[in-house]
């Protein structure tokens, strides 16, 4: 059973030019198409402006794909109704800051999907909210405060707990726990990797620190400015990494091991610029290991156990 | 300017001096106006001493208390009818706050309906809202007000509808940008996963979000309106007399201001102190949202 | 030798709450010493503080507080305006915030060195060239020429670096300097800021949050919570043999690549910071503590098990 299917996803934004120059399209979402199983988790790393939020986005429908399909249990998100989509699906932002409706008190919050359906009665609602605030633990005193009245850590569990207010199949978690100290990030992954053993969940988990991914994840993908350049399950993906980006994702981790200094990860200056996609293989400009065709030739899709990897020299 | 000094600046602007919002005097000055006003407006039956309508031509500009031969009846004395003028003074504000307060809620829910619409939905929407409120910047407020008055005939119905059909426009730039602002915020994305229609997501998440900026636009609104009202009356194309509108008063007055200059100064004053008031609670109103806001 | 910076019993407290109580570091001539710790822990104030940036509603005091032997309590605002950009220089999180908006990189920078040290404009801008390419910026006659807006992130961070070293500090404070970068480009500037710091003899107060980070460049290492020290030792040491709970509570909490299993809960320290009251006594840490009993609630010896190795707890061991 797949819980999340995309067929050649394509999703472009229009940035203005200037009172001269001339509109310019920047590609965010490049010909994607991946599936992910029921109960399984993809991970997806990538740097900042390679896609990884807009992808999230159009899985969860509030960005239309230019084109492909998008579809969750089965059912295209895009012709779904909108209370049938947030029985399905939900998310969990990065900032806890930003997630959370400053002027409405947490117990509100959590009730929002529920009142949104429009079929609860009011003693339902609330013995689902007392219900999902003390299962992310929270107290009942808690949910009389305003978010403003949280730290980052209690904030991401409010919205966890609206997002798993409904029971969803699915969640959408993009970098949950980016904005928390390392002591936080620890608590909100091991309730989320609780919740999903416990309500059968489906995960796809966006971050940039790939220790988180590899903690949580089943498998992972590696996007470089709108593709998936490397999909693996994630052993495989740790252990024989093939794409040189995702070789020197991982080099640039830094392991709390003293003594080994920071590694040289060997990819230059020159940034990736989602308006300005390189031709051929668009990792080439930074490339530790590109060969002249890299630049003219694209890489096709080379299959591997479990996923693929686009790369010329492998 | 090096990192230090740089840095530094930066650093000390995040904290707000602690002269601002609520702290600082004038807000409480701007207030304590504010109240005052609003109380003389809905109370005014009640405070004033005599009918301001009442004329008695035997008593005809007397002077107010501290000139020597004031009425002890007549605190403010009385105007070229012979009306009391402290009454006239109570019963006109009651005119100005209401005419204030009542244009403010007409701009108000057009400019606010008008800036929100256009800032959530975008597009074709907003470029219509856009459209609108740059037609709306170039007609001139008081030459239109003037025009329509004059071929009207005066009321006060009149001039409210006037005045609030051509004041929305702050309401409308302020309430757009501020949508804009807060439509791009996660909550909002995350109502809509939660399976929230439009008009609840508008209602709970956008407008409560938006509305202490629109607080402060209103009270902004309602000091202009107050002064525009004025300014019509003066011109005698305000409120109809004998209404005692300050503006009113003030145009009634300006025949005697040379041997009875108090009959002009005393309106004149209490419109100035009423709109620097309202100004200052505005500006108080302000700063204090705005430390709120801050993260 | 005297230590190059010197920090002995530092307090600094925000109205009537404390935000750094008693903290004491002192960094060499030569040597990264690292301050790590949750938000809120006081390790950004206690730069700030040696910097003398804090906000004006707060109040500093210090047994010590020393820059080569100089004494930086009793320094006038503008001997201490002397100091900064010059002698010490510090980074900052988010470079966009403290690079001026409306004025070119280059007139940026060659501004800290015709203020410090009267330089002519053409001497300050070869030498803004020299360290733009030193601290890997391709193409730097370009750069000088451009505004911060134009640049990436990672550049405006090289830049800031660059702009600090325009004086030839002896010291540098770098709080979170790749917090808000990419991995790949985190990599990159920590291993400029190591060669930096090791070719120019440096000494380099790194603050951070991310351990990852202290075990690869740090020699020395203080972890500190609610406003205190509470170990201190370098850096193979205090990761080969963490004695404070709190200290061996931050290392459980990282997922380590090969070490941890999927799916197995991480370790992790229940509750928050806590906000700390005037006349607080005690171990701060007791409320999250597994080891906690009453006698955390007196006062706490701070033990040595070896001369560079300190802890503040009750245990021994």
């Amino acid at each position: 059973m797949t819980a999340i299917e995309l067929g050649n996803v394509r999703k472009t934004f229009r940035v203005k030019g200037g009172l001269l120059g001339a509109d310019r399209h920047v590609v965010a979402v490049d010909d994607v198409s991946f599936a992910v199983p029921t109960g399984g988790v993809l991970g997806i790393v990538g740097e900042s402006g390679c896609g990884k939020s807009t992808l999230a986005r159009l899985i969860l429908g509030l960005l239309q794909p230019d084109r492909g399909s998008i579809a969750v249990e089965g059912q295209r998100v895009a012709a779904m109704d909108r209370r049938a989509r947030a029985r399905l699906i939900q998310p969990v932002f990065q900032d806890p800051f930003a997630s959370l409706n400053p002027m409405t008190r947490v117990r509100d919050i959590v009730a929002m999907p529920l009142k949104a359906q429009g079929n609860f009665g009011a003693a339902d609602v609330r013995r689902r909210v007392d219900e999902m605030l003390a299962r992310v633990g929270l107290s009942a005193e808690m949910g009389r405060r305003l978010p403003a009245e949280l730290s980052g850590g209690q904030r991401q569990r409010v919205a966890i707990a609206r997002a798993l207010v409904l029971r969803p199949r699915i969640v959408v978690c993009d970098e949950p726990t980016s904005a928390l100290d390392v002591s936080v990030q620890a608590q909100i992954l091991n309730l989320l990797a609780e919740l999903r053993r416990e309500l059968g969940l489906t995960y796809l988990f966006i971050s940039h620190n790939l220790a988180v991914v590899e903690h949580v994840a089943s498998e992972v993908a590696v996007m470089y400015l709108g593709r998936f350049v490397e999909r693996a399950p994630t052993e495989r993906l740790f252990g024989e990494p093939e794409h040189p980006y995702t070789r020197a994702l991982l080099a640039s981790v830094l392991t709390p091991e003293p003594g080994l200094g920071v590694p040289d990860v060997g990819l230059g200056d020159t940034l990736p610029d989602p308006a300005n996609i390189p031709a051929g293989c668009r990792f080439h400009p930074r490339c530790p290991i590109a060969e002249p065709r890299c630049a003219v030739e694209s890489p096709p899709l080379k299959a591997r156990p479990g996923g693929g990897v686009e790369c010329l020299l492998v | 300017m090096s990192i230090a000094t740089a840095s530094r600046g930066a650093r000390r602007g995040e904290r707000r001096s602690p002269r601002r919002g609520w702290r600082s005097a004038s807000t409480w000055i701007g207030a304590a106006i504010v109240a005052i006003a609003a109380f003389c407006a809905v109370f005014a039956p009640l405070l004033m001493p005599h009918d301001p309508f009442a004329q008695d031509l035997g008593k005809r500009l007397l002077v107010p208390f501290w000139m020597e031969g004031s009425d002890p009846e007549h605190l403010l004395g009385t105007d070229q009818l012979g009306r009391d003028y402290l009454s006239r003074l109570i019963y006109g504000c009651r005119i100005s706050m209401l005419i204030g307060v009542t244009v403010s809620v007409v701009s108000g829910v057009i400019g606010i309906t008008l800036g929100v619409l256009g800032g959530f939905f975008g597009g074709r929407v907003d470029d219509a809202v856009l459209f609108a409120i740059t037609t709306r910047l170039s007609i001139p407020v008081v030459l239109v007000a003037l025009a329509v008055v004059g071929l009207l005939g005066s009321s006060m119905t009149l001039l409210v509808a006037t005045l609030g059909l051509l004041l929305w426009d702050r309401f409308a730039v302020v309430a757009r940008s501020t949508t804009m602002q807060v439509r791009n915020l996660d909550f909002v994305a995350a109502a809509w996963c939660a399976g929230c229609s439009r008009f609840r997501i508008l209602l709970h998440e956008v407008l409560p979000n938006i509305a202490s900026h629109l607080v402060v636009v209103a009270t902004l609104e309602i000091a202009l309106a107050i002064l525009l009202e004025a300014a019509l009356s003066f011109l005698g194309l305000g409120v109809p007399p004998p209404l005692p509108s300050w503006g009113l008063m003030i145009a009634e007055a300006k025949d005697y201001m040379f041997f009875s200059p108090w009959v002009i100064v005393i309106p004149g004053v209490a419109l100035f102190v009423l709109v620097l008031g309202i100004n200052l609670f505005g500006d108080g109103l302000r700063d204090s949202f705005g430390a709120r806001s801050d993260p | 030798m005297t230590a190059l910076l010197e920090i002995e019993q530092l307090q600094v407290s925000f109205g009537s709450t404390a935000a750094v109580r008693g903290a004491s570091l002192s960094v060499a001539r030569g040597e990264t010493h690292c301050l790590v710790g949750e938000s809120g822990c006081g390790k950004s104030v206690t730069a700030l503080s040696v910097m003398n940036l804090l906000a004006p509603n707060a109040r500093r005091s210090a047994k010590r507080l020393a820059f080569e032997g100089q004494d930086l309590l009793g320094l006038s605002d503008s001997g201490m305006a002397n100091l900064r950009g010059n002698a010490m220089a510090m980074i900052f999180q988010e470079p966009m915030t403290s690079l001026n908006p409306a004025y070119t990189v280059g007139s940026q920078m060659t501004e800290v060195l015709r203020r410090h040290k009267r330089a002519s404009q053409r001497a300050a801008t070869d030498r803004a060239a020299d360290l733009l390419a030193r601290v890997g910026i391709t193409a730097p006659g370009l750069r000088l020429g451009q505004f911060p807006h134009q640049l990436s992130g990672g550049l405006r961070q090289r830049v800031m670096i660059a702009m600090a070293l325009m004086c030839e500090p002896r010291l540098l404070i770098a709080d979170e300097p790749t917090t808000a970068l990419d991995v790949t480009v985190q990599a990159q500037i920590l291993r400029l800021l190591s060669r930096l710091q090791r070719d120019l003899g440096l000494g380099m107060l790194l603050i951070t949050h991310d351990l990852g980070i202290v075990a690869r460049v740090a020699h020395r290492v203080s972890v500190m919570y609610a406003g205190e020290v509470v170990e201190s030792a370098p850096t193979a040491e205090l990761f080969a043999n963490p004695r404070h709970p709190y200290t061996q509570g931050l290392l459980r909490c990282v997922p380590v690549p090969g070490r941890i299993k999927r799916d197995e809960p991480l370790g992790s320290i229940p509750g928050t910071v806590p906000r700390i009251a005037p006349g607080f006594a005690g171990c701060a840490f007791r409320e999250r503590c597994a080891f906690a009993d009453e006698s955390c609630s007196s006062a706490i010896p701070r033990h040595r098990p070896s001369a560079a190795h300190d802890f503040l707890c009750r245990l021994p061991a």
